[in-house]
């Protein structure tokens, strides 16, 4: 029996769903039996900003790849690789709260006010948050044109989550430099939409 | 002055674990004459630690003769974590990175040439590094400025007695550190980006008073073993009241000088690495607090091993000092 359309994006959205939750469930598995390095903490926190990044640049991928390079089947999982950009970032936020600060809460809200880069990165998640509460179909249909309006936001989350990986880093600014370049292009894409923003 | 070297057959305590027991059984092996079987097991070996994730250890480091140290109330970080959790650029700035690409690593032979402002310039070839000096086991906190912490039991003589034997000159104000440059062996020196950006090869200095301290450490070993590479082998700097980067691994050169040296954190970002780099609660990196540290020990993600850091890493009493009258806000 051949595979029908429908059955045929399930199967990627299961894929999805699988390596998603798979690799963010193994590395809490290994860093909870202390078996992923002497610093699990760094571990996690670096694995899964890294991570936020990438569910970010693939969700943002999704439009130009529709629009231009016409694989109209993708945009089924664009809404799915922006939920688990934000549960990888929210996991990073967490993480950082209950094994780096080990809540501490006076340090956590000194070192968000005080630390530009902590200040982008909790702008960047809160602005996802909206966009996750936003997805919604119930919502989403009672919001709709300012919908579309609140979701042009992901642009600066994009901004912001690069600005926030290159101040995080000691020395070598190489691969923050590659995900800049990498949003650069994406943004790219969206030109005429935020010329009119500026305008 | 009594110095204690433990018989032949007595194993210093703390190679009684699990776990470097575990470590030496190919050694063991080996000198049991099971070398061809060995060889003929390792295959498998290998594809077996792929799933135990066992660190491949190929480096061999030596027992030590020393004089032991208590332990006393502090808990100390596992060897195993010691030696895979290390800053040391040379091999790549992750920190695994060290470990993975230094089991190769040639310590011998080493020179470590110790000059400048001196009356004898003198140079160590590397046996003399374990055999000119009585070794002693100093264990002390690490401080990195990246705000986590070790603790870890060296092996090592006092950078004291090295300079005594040169006869420092009058005018000797500054001790200047350096790293050997090799980027055949060394990764990170070869190519910009393995090396994080920094220009090599690395170089650390200390005041004279400071370098003349009682607690300034030249390690030869570490867990009473020689220094593995990643950890600095054959020879480095323990200056455990200073951030880990003054540490500086691996020397091939100690010269004393009338001016301050530069030093290699402090050229890269001057506003966020000093010549001092004094362990400091108060003074906070211009990117995290300093006024606390997590503690590497056991325990996984779960452990709660936040503690506050202390002025001069805890070594206010022998350190303090060296700082009377200096504006530490100013001098970080």
């Amino acid at each position: 029996m051949p595979i029908s359309l429908n059955q045929h994006t399930m199967m990627i959205k299961i894929a999805i769903h699988f390596l998603c939750l798979v690799l963010l469930v193994n590395q809490y598995w290994l860093a909870l039996n202390d078996d992923l390095g002497a610093d699990p903490v760094e571990a996690i926190l670096h694995f899964t900003g890294i991570g936020a990044f990438n569910l970010l640049i693939l969700s943002l991928s999704i439009s130009p790849l529709v629009r231009i390079f016409k694989f109209t089947s993708f945009i089924h999982y664009r809404r799915l690789l922006g939920l688990y950009c934000f549960l990888y970032v929210l996991a990073h936020l967490l993480s950082f709260l209950a094994f780096e600060v080990q809540f501490d809460w006076q340090l956590f809200l000194n070192e968000i006010i005080e630390r530009p880069y902590m200040t982008f990165g909790m702008i960047a998640f809160v602005i996802l948050l909206l966009l996750t509460i936003t997805s919604i179909d119930k919502i989403k249909r009672q919001m709709r044109k300012s919908w579309q309006k609140l979701h042009h936001w992901v642009y600066l989350v994009i901004v912001l989550a690069s600005i926030h990986f290159y101040m995080s880093v000691k020395s070598d600014i190489t691969e923050p430099l590659v995900y800049a370049l990498i949003s650069l292009i994406l943004l790219s894409f969206r030109w005429k939409k935020l010329f009119k923003y500026f305008r | 002055m009594l110095i204690k070297l433990p018989p032949n057959w007595k194993i210093p305590s703390n190679e009684v674990t699990d776990e470097s027991v575990y470590r030496q059984r190919r050694t063991l092996l080996k000198s049991m004459g099971f070398l061809g079987a060995g060889t003929l097991l390792s295959p498998s070996a290998h594809s077996l630690d792929w799933f135990t994730k066992e660190p491949k250890v190929t480096f061999e480091t030596q027992a030590l003769q020393y004089e032991k140290q208590a332990l006393g109330q502090q808990v100390l970080t596992p060897e195993s974590k010691v030696i895979s959790h290390n800053n040391f650029y040379e091999f790549g700035t992750a920190k695994s990175d060290p470990f993975n690409n230094s089991q190769g690593f040639k310590v011998e032979p080493w020179q470590l040439k110790v000059s400048g402002e001196v009356e004898n310039p003198i140079t160590l070839n590397y046996d003399d590094l374990t055999s000119m000096f009585t070794l002693e086991e100093r264990i002390y906190r690490l401080r990195c400025v990246e705000a986590w912490s070790m603790v870890i039991p060296w092996v090592g003589f006092q950078l004291s007695s090295l300079i005594a034997k040169a006869k420092p000159l009058s005018t000797a104000q500054y001790v200047a550190f350096e790293t050997l440059e090799d980027p055949k062996q060394m990764p990170g020196q070869a190519n910009r980006r393995l090396g994080g950006g920094i220009s090599y090869p690395y170089v650390e200095g200390l005041r004279i008073d400071e370098a003349s301290n009682p607690l300034t450490l030249m390690a030869v070993g570490l867990y009473g073993k020689t220094l593995p590479p990643q950890n600095g082998a054959p020879i480095r700097l323990v200056v455990p009241w200073k951030y880990g980067f003054k540490s500086i691994k691996s020397i091939v050169g100690i010269k004393l000088l009338k001016t301050q040296p530069p030093t290699t954190w402090n050229r890269l970002a001057a506003n966020e690495y000093g010549f001092y780099a004094n362990v400091n609660p108060e003074v906070d990196h211009p990117r995290w607090s300093q006024a606390s540290e997590r503690r590497i020990t056991t325990g996984g993600l779960l452990a709660r091993n936040r503690i506050e850091t202390q002025m001069f890493n805890g070594y206010g009493d022998e350190v303090a000092h060296l700082y009377k009258g200096l504006d530490l806000r100013k001098n970080y």
